[in-house]
Formats: structure tokens, C-alpha cells, sequence
């Protein structure tokens, strides 16, 4: 019988201090949100046989394994073994468990694995993500989604990495059926106009989401086989000001989100709070004290953008009151 | 002259037919598909066999080859004219079985149906085809039903082994290769994964009234992909273009219509013939299936299937001709049920 508990290393530890005292819970991450028979059976297992029976499935596409005493914890985590080796998560010690849990886990839209307006493959993007940043405390939450649908919600997110299309286009291939003009015009955001039977692309107005190739029956629109993103950064929910993440990157690349999130993780090391209750200070937060400008110092370094990235000078959130 | 070339020996004879020709084939284009991480496969200009992709259908036929998707006619500056230049280079085009019997039905409408076309003759005079055999139906393909699965009438053909080629030489002018003599039949699918039987049948007059049309009301976009990949649609538009910097001055191209798309039946007044997408589905099945037959005596449809492998909404053509049928024959049997 457990008497004395450690709830900072339970915590850590992706188990939760419930309401109900000695009872605790196992949060599982599942990056990208994709997961398989195993995954699925092993996590079954774990509810029935430690568990009260109950797994909710989280906001941020884990699984949170209820009512489990907190005297099974070591038996969990070796039962959940089998599931962090599967999904190739990051750990310090085998069969001790998940290694740190303030870093969510990275959440994507179902993507381009099936989804047809998606313009890339969100889970192996999270999943890279998730090997570069995954285990640390800091408290940063990143979202992937497939094309400015955003069905993952990123601009409620620190990082929301949205896939963008650069369409390219072959006169020579264009019969002028303006299918791309009026599904850019009805669906998005009529950024296409017809000009002595051609098509002529506002770039400015062009938010990549691909409707143009989606419905060009000749392909005389075609996506550029390299693939561009728009970054928004420091959404937030929560108690205190919670805001839409804005636009700082439009037709930015991989490699460079990448560097943008590591730097992010060593500027958030450097200002946070030493003061924040349990250790825990958001991102967006921290930005709001240092300054945008700081930010953008640290996170930017060393990074290479492509050369047709726009770069937001200055990042102004909307500050309207929401409670 | 039926020979066997190795590898090295076709490529040979290819760049040396480069030299008169420009060869078109079906080329893979990655990640120019529809949807993100899809390729797209078009027919193009190539400089060697190995831009060819043969080990999937290409998306769109070979028509772009003979029929220029845009076709600049002719400028003209105040009332003077200039007719615009053609290739002088002969053309060599690499496609399967049923797309050359494609080229057939292109001819029968802008060669043989009234005075030939000038721009489309002045063109096809510079073409020779190569039918690449064919040993597997590909998803959707019904050849055989249209019975265009047998190769005819190509300059050449040939079949696609391992490590050489099969070559059947009918036109002297491409008898370049270096190779031995050998016998073998040029290769072509004698069965697909399904078959349909095309009304003989057809009374257009009852068909337009009839309410099969209606579903594809709903059904179908209009978005045109079945014509425009069809090997045999043949439609064009025109289009005056009159230069911004002057617009005394300008061209007249044509460029691919098709009966599915909105404005093709618009006429002056602000007229709209077939505004329902079921009536498009029905005037296009007629044309296929009915009255080119009436007229040139075989069927318009070679069932390469391009249209249900590219239709975005499931409708399968092969079954639209097979409802057809289903309704001559209910009518047959009401008229005399014995």
C-alpha cells in the first residue's frame, strides 16, 4: 500500500493526480495521432486489467487510461512497453515509462494519408517533430494540419504548421474551363481571375490550399513537388487571455520549422519563469514579457528560410477580451 | 519485318529517328497528381524510350499528340491574316492498341466527315504511330467489348521484354534498328477483368425521354475529366484573343472542348441547351455508343476506361452504356413481351 507519493515524478511520469486520491491515470502519446491494432489492443489490455474499464480518448489524440491504482504504476509502465517501442517514442530508462509529459504530444489532422485536400503527411511530420523535441517539461503545444482547413484546430496551438500548396501552372495545358476560378472564389478565397482565356494567380492572395489542383481537370495546375507550410504561432486556450495563433510564415519548409522549434526550446529555457507555478510557464506567455522581437531573435537563428518565404515583420496578436 | 532488338540497339535506332522525328510518349510527372504525393501521367515530347511510362495507364491519351490541347490557327492584325506555322519535323507517336484505334475515330471525324480539317490534316500527314503491345487489362479497361484490342494499321509495334524489344517494322522509313530476324505476334489482352455488351439497339428518340438521365443530375460535377481524357473526344472551342497592348491586333487558337462542361451547348441570345448534367451524360453516351456508329459504322468507344478511372464521383461509363442497354431491352420486352 502506497502512503508516500511523489507527485511531481508521478506527473512526469504521464500518469495524472486525479480527484480521486491513490487513483491515477496513464496518458499515452499516440504522435500524429496514428495508431494501429497494437496499439489499440495493448492500451485495451492495460484498461482491463489495471484500469477501471474506461479510456478517453484525449483532445490531443492520446489515450488517457482511467482508474488505475496508483500502487500499478511500475506494472504499467512496463505493460505500456510494448506500445512506446511500436511508435518509436523516445525514452530514458526501458519499461519505466513515458520519460516526461510537459511537452504535449504533437497532434495532426488526419492528413495526406488519405485525405484529399491535404497537402502533405502530417503524421510523419509530427512524428519528426516529436523525436526532436520529445522528452522535455517545457510546456509547448504543436499542431499539424494538412491544408487551411485546419480540421486540427493549429491556431489554437504555439506552433500550427499548415501545408500549402504552390500551384504551378501550364498555360499550354489550360482550356479555360475556370473550374479553378470559381472553386477558388466559392471555397477559398478568389485569388484566381481570367485574363484573354489564361489564368492569372494573385500570389499575395493565394493561401495554398490546393482547390485550383484539386479541380483542374486537364492538370494544367499542378502542386511544386517541394513542399511549403504556413507557420501561425502562439495560440493559446486557457484561463488567462487566450487568443488565435497569427501568421508569422507563409510558404516556409520543413527544415526551417524544424530549427525554429529547437531554437524555440532553448529560448524558452533561457526566459522562463523561475517563479512559474510547478515550474510551468506557457511559450505564448513567455513571448508577451520578452517581446515578440526577442523571440524572433532566438528563434531565427541560424535558420535558413526558403527564398520565397514572407516573413511577418512584427506579430500582433488580437488581444479582444474572450471571457 | 519482324526483328528482335536488344536494349542498346532500340536506343540506337531511337536517336537516330531523332534526328527526323519527334517522338511523343506517355511520361510519369512525380508529384503532380491530382492530390499531394500522386504523379501524373501525360502524353509529352520525349528524347528516349526510358521517359516512357508504360507499367501504368497513362491518365491522358495520346490525343494531345495529333490535337494540340491549345492550337494557334492563325494572328491577325486589322483585316489582314497570318496563318500560324505548323512542325516540319515528322512526328512518331508510342501508344497502346486502343488508343491508336483512338486516332482511327480522331480521323473519321476531322478527316472523313465532310471536307477534311485543314489544321488537323496539315498535322496528322507528319504523324507515324508505334502501338506498344498490351498483356495486361489495367483497372476499368473493356477493349475487348469495344473490340479495339487488337493493334491495326501501325507503322510499327512492339512488345516489351526484359532485356529487349520486339519490333515490327511496317513503314521502311523506321526501319533503323539493327537487330535479328525473328517471328512472335504483337501482344494485346484477350480478356479484361469484366465485359459489357453495347446495345445494337438504340432508340436515341426514347432515350432522351427516358429518366435513367436523372440521376447523374445530381451525380455528376461537370467537370469535364471524361472528356478530356477520352482518346476519341474530339470537340473544340475558339477563342479570339485580342492583345492588351493593342487590340487591333491578335490570334485565334482552338482549344479542347468538352459536352460536359457548362457552356459548351451556350449559343448567342444567352441559350443554354443541355443545362442538366444528366442531358451532357446522355448526348455524350449517344455519341459513343450510338450515332458515330450510325454514321462511320462502328462504335466511337474504344473502353480504354479513362473516364471512370478519372471521374471523381464514381460514375462508371462501362455501366452507363450497360443501363442503356438494360432500357432497350425493357422496352423491347413491353413492345413484345413474347
Amino acid at each position: 500500500m502506497l502512503r508516500d507519493v511523489n507527485t511531481r515524478k508521478v506527473m512526469k511520469n504521464a500518469f495524472r493526480i486525479t480527484k480521486h486520491k491513490y487513483k491515477t491515470a496513464l496518458r499515452v502519446r499516440v504522435p500524429g495521432g496514428l495508431g494501429d491494432p497494437l496499439v489499440f489492443r495493448t492500451v485495451a489490455d492495460i484498461a482491463e486489467k489495471f484500469g477501471d474499464g474506461r479510456i478517453h480518448i484525449t483532445t490531443r489524440q492520446g489515450f488517457e487510461i482511467l482508474g488505475i491504482d496508483m500502487e500499478d504504476m511500475p506494472e504499467v509502465n512496463e505493460a505500456i512497453q510494448p506500445v512506446i517501442d511500436h511508435l518509436d517514442t523516445n525514452q530514458e530508462k526501458r519499461k519505466a515509462g513515458y520519460p516526461a509529459s510537459g511537452t504535449r504530444n504533437v497532434a495532426g489532422c488526419i492528413g495526406n494519408k488519405i485525405c484529399p485536400k491535404a497537402q502533405y503527411n502530417t503524421t510523419e511530420f509530427a512524428k519528426e517533430i516529436e523525436d526532436m523535441i520529445f522528452p522535455n517539461d517545457l510546456h509547448v503545444k504543436i499542431a499539424l494540419t494538412g491544408c487551411p482547413n485546419d480540421c486540427i484546430k493549429s491556431v489554437m496551438h504555439d506552433f500550427g504548421i499548415i501545408g500549402m500548396c504552390l500551384p504551378e501552372y501550364d498555360q499550354s495545358r489550360c482550356v479555360a474551363c475556370q473550374a479553378c476560378v470559381n472553386k477558388c472564389k466559392s471555397y477559398s478565397v478568389g485569388a484566381l481571375s481570367i485574363e484573354n482565356n489564361k489564368i492569372v494567380r494573385n500570389h499575395e492572395k493565394c493561401i495554398g490550399c490546393g482547390e485550383c489542383v484539386l479541380n483542374c481537370p486537364m492538370l494544367a495546375w499542378t502542386r511544386s513537388p517541394k513542399k511549403y507550410f504556413r507557420l501561425v504561432i502562439m495560440g493559446r486556450t486557457g484561463k488567462k487571455n487566450p487568443r488565435i495563433a497569427k501568421t508569422w510564415l507563409k510558404w516556409v519548409d520543413k527544415p526551417a520549422i524544424m530549427k525554429i522549434i529547437a531554437n524555440t526550446y532553448e529560448y524558452t529555457a533561457e526566459y522562463i519563469d523561475p517563479e512559474a507555478p510547478n515550474g510551468k510557464e506557457h511559450i505564448g506567455y513567455i513571448v508577451d514579457r520578452t517581446g515578440f522581437e526577442e523571440f524572433k531573435k532566438w528563434a531565427l537563428k541560424d535558420v535558413e528560410l526558403p527564398e520565397r518565404c514572407e516573413v511577418v515583420p512584427t506579430v500582433y496578436w488580437d488581444e479582444r477580451k474572450i471571457w | 519485318m519482324k526483328q528482335i532488338v536488344s536494349k542498346e540497339a532500340f536506343n540506337e535506332g531511337l536517336a537516330k529517328l531523332l534526328t527526323e522525328y519527334d517522338i511523343y510518349g506517355p511520361v510519369r510527372h512525380p508529384y503532380r497528381g491530382t492530390h499531394s504525393d500522386t504523379d501524373k501521367i501525360q502524353y509529352q515530347q520525349v528524347h528516349s524510350f526510358d521517359e516512357m511510362e508504360w507499367d501504368e495507364k497513362s491518365q491522358f491519351s495520346p490525343k494531345s499528340a495529333v490535337l494540340p490541347i491549345n492550337q494557334l490557327l492563325f494572328y491577325f492584325v486589322e483585316d489582314q491574316w497570318l496563318e500560324a506555322s505548323e512542325t516540319m519535323r515528322k512526328i512518331l507517336v508510342f501508344l497502346r492498341p486502343c488508343d491508336l484505334h483512338g486516332m482511327k475515330r480522331m480521323d473519321e471525324i476531322y478527316l472523313n466527315n465532310g471536307a477534311p480539317d485543314y489544321f488537323y490534316e496539315r498535322r496528322r500527314k507528319m504523324i507515324k504511330f508505334v502501338v506498344v503491345g498490351c498483356k495486361e487489362t489495367y483497372r476499368n479497361c473493356f477493349c475487348v467489348s469495344m473490340g479495339s484490342n487488337v493493334p491495326e494499321d501501325y507503322d510499327a509495334a512492339l512488345n516489351i521484354r526484359d532485356d529487349h524489344f520486339e519490333l515490327d517494322i511496317i513503314d521502311e522509313d523506321l526501319a533503323v534498328f539493327a537487330g535479328r530476324e525473328a517471328d512472335f505476334d504483337i501482344d494485346y489482352v484477350t480478356e479484361n477483368t469484366f465485359s459489357i455488351e453495347v446495345p445494337e439497339e438504340v432508340d436515341s428518340q426514347y432515350l432522351a425521354e427516358h429518366d435513367m438521365w436523372r440521376e447523374f443530375d445530381s451525380r455528376c460535377i461537370a467537370c469535364g475529366r471524361c472528356n478530356y481524357v477520352c482518346p476519341t473526344c474530339t470537340c473544340f472551342d475558339m477563342q479570339d484573343i485580342y492583345y492588351k497592348e493593342n487590340e487591333d491586333a491578335g490570334e485565334r487558337r482552338r482549344v479542347w472542348g468538352a459536352c460536359m462542361v457548362d457552356r459548351y451547348t451556350d449559343i448567342a441570345g444567352g441559350i443554354t441547351f443541355r443545362s442538366k448534367y444528366g442531358s451532357r451524360m446522355r448526348f455524350k453516351a449517344m455519341h459513343k455508343i450510338y450515332d458515330f456508329r450510325k454514321r462511320f459504322g462502328y462504335n466511337m468507344c474504344v473502353g480504354c476506361g479513362r473516364c471512370d478511372d478519372a471521374c471523381p464521383q464514381y460514375i462508371s461509363f462501362s455501366e452507363t452504356i450497360e443501363k442503356v442497354g438494360a432500357v432497350m431491352k425493357q422496352k423491347l420486352n413491353e413492345e413484345d413481351p413474347a
